[in-house]
């Protein structure tokens, strides 16, 4: 029993250890603006981005290039896990206020 | 007024293309038409509830809440549409036979009808609460025109909708329910693979290769066409790995499901007994048709 649980625990330990590695990344949206406009975020990692709206309106995080698409509630935050990614750019945009809300991942 | 007409349009289009498919599935059953218009009106009631509670969504589950409510909802999709059809491998060509013989009317239910009415309920609220929240916004921001735009987006979705259907209707009947089954299995398919983009955002899911191809330089997720693609045939200019094992799974299982399904009812309609596998999947079904038709 002791050993089945160790066994368990063992292969359980790198789930939670990449759990608590994944590095963070803060976005805020203000005026319908993405800043930073532009993302660096490693390569062939899985990275944390937390989104803060300061704006008055919901906003949805939204990209083509991949999965995300989630609603974040007027003057509150949201966190949202993508990648890992192979180098490049890849476009996220604010689906409610496509005009100005638009930002760059650079993938390095 | 332009910005918001497009943005509606783009959502109730997603919707329109899944309540089209779903309608002319079901085309010639009897009371259809509230089916379908009941679907409707049941989504757009859902998707004001559901942007009012968006805030409490957003918290819920360690904000994972807007994740978890959308895979569930587009999972809820797959599993009805793929018992619809199911149901039809086994029932079609006798319902296609039928509407041979009377015209277009087939004075019968379908049981899975009030499954698709769910389905087509589901697609409105998803885009629905999109809309609304985004029309709440504008509205707090001051936009002029709100209505006329909100009215334009809605009607030229639905133009695309009604477009669609009347190019589905040239269909010859022989091979009509064989051809939306196939538009169903695909439609299916790619709310799968929707569904495991929201459970990879979330981190319940790995990506497995982001992204596994990118065909974005032929048809862009953000263009028209790319949209569309995206909702009949599950198209994604770059996927995630993990988006494409659950479009495969999903189209595997229902193919080989329909299969399975018109096997069993081959030797019932030859030799005038009843298997009993296939009693009581009919039961089942036909249990479910008298209380949704009831």
């Amino acid at each position: 029993m002791k050993a089945l649980m160790s066994t368990v625990l063992a292969l359980m330990l790198p789930l939670l250890a990449s759990a608590t590695e994944v590095p963070g990344y803060t976005l805020t949206l203000k005026d319908h603006r993405y800043q930073p406009a532009e993302l660096y975020v490693p390569a062939n990692t899985r990275v944390k981005v937390e989104l803060v709206n300061q704006d008055p309106s919901p906003e949805e995080f939204e990209s083509d290039d991949f999965p995300a698409e989630k609603i974040v509630m007027p003057n509150s935050r949201i966190s949202i896990f993508i990648g890992p990614f192979k180098p490049g750019r890849y476009r996220f945009y604010g689906d409610f206020h496509q005009p100005t809300a638009q930002g760059t991942l650079v993938v390095e | 007024m332009w910005a918001i007409a497009l943005l509606v349009f783009r959502e109730v289009l997603e919707a329109a293309l899944i309540v089209t498919v779903v309608a002319a599935a079901t085309r010639g059953v009897l009371r259809r038409g509230w089916f379908v218009g009941g679907g409707i009106a049941l989504g757009v009631l859902g998707a004001v509830l559901v942007a009012l509670s968006a805030s409490l969504l957003a918290d819920a589950f360690s904000g994972a809440g807007q994740e978890l409510f959308n895979a569930g909802i587009l999972i809820a999709a797959v599993l009805m549409i793929g018992w619809h059809v199911l149901w039809m491998s086994s029932h079609g060509r006798e319902l296609s036979r039928q509407m041979q013989a009377l015209g277009t009317a087939v004075h019968r239910g379908v049981s899975s009808l009030g499954l698709l009415l769910l389905v087509v309920a589901l697609a409105v609220l998803r885009e629905g609460s999109e809309v609304v929240l985004f029309l709440y916004g504008m509205r707090a921001g001051g936009a002029d025109h709100l209505w006329a735009g909100l009215a334009l987006g809605v009607l030229a979705g639905a133009a695309v909708g009604f477009g669609l259907y009347a190019g589905l209707l040239r269909i010859p009947l022989r091979h009509f329910f064989g051809a939306t089954n196939a538009m169903l299995v695909l439609l299916a398919a790619g709310l799968a693979s929707s569904a495991a983009r929201y459970l990879i955002q979330a981190d319940l899911l790995p990506a497995w290769g982001q992204p596994l191809w990118d065909s974005s330089w032929l048809l862009g997720n953000g263009s028209l066409l790319g949209q569309t693609a995206h909702v009949l045939i599950g198209y994604d200019a770059r996927p995630a790995g993990m988006q494409m094992v659950f479009l495969a799974m999903t189209l595997l299982a229902l193919w080989c499901g329909a299969r399975f399904m018109r096997r069993q009812q081959t030797p019932r309609v030859r030799s005038g007994t009843t298997p009993s596998r296939t009693t009581s999947v009919d039961d089942a079904a036909s249990n479910l048709g008298q209380r949704t038709l009831a």
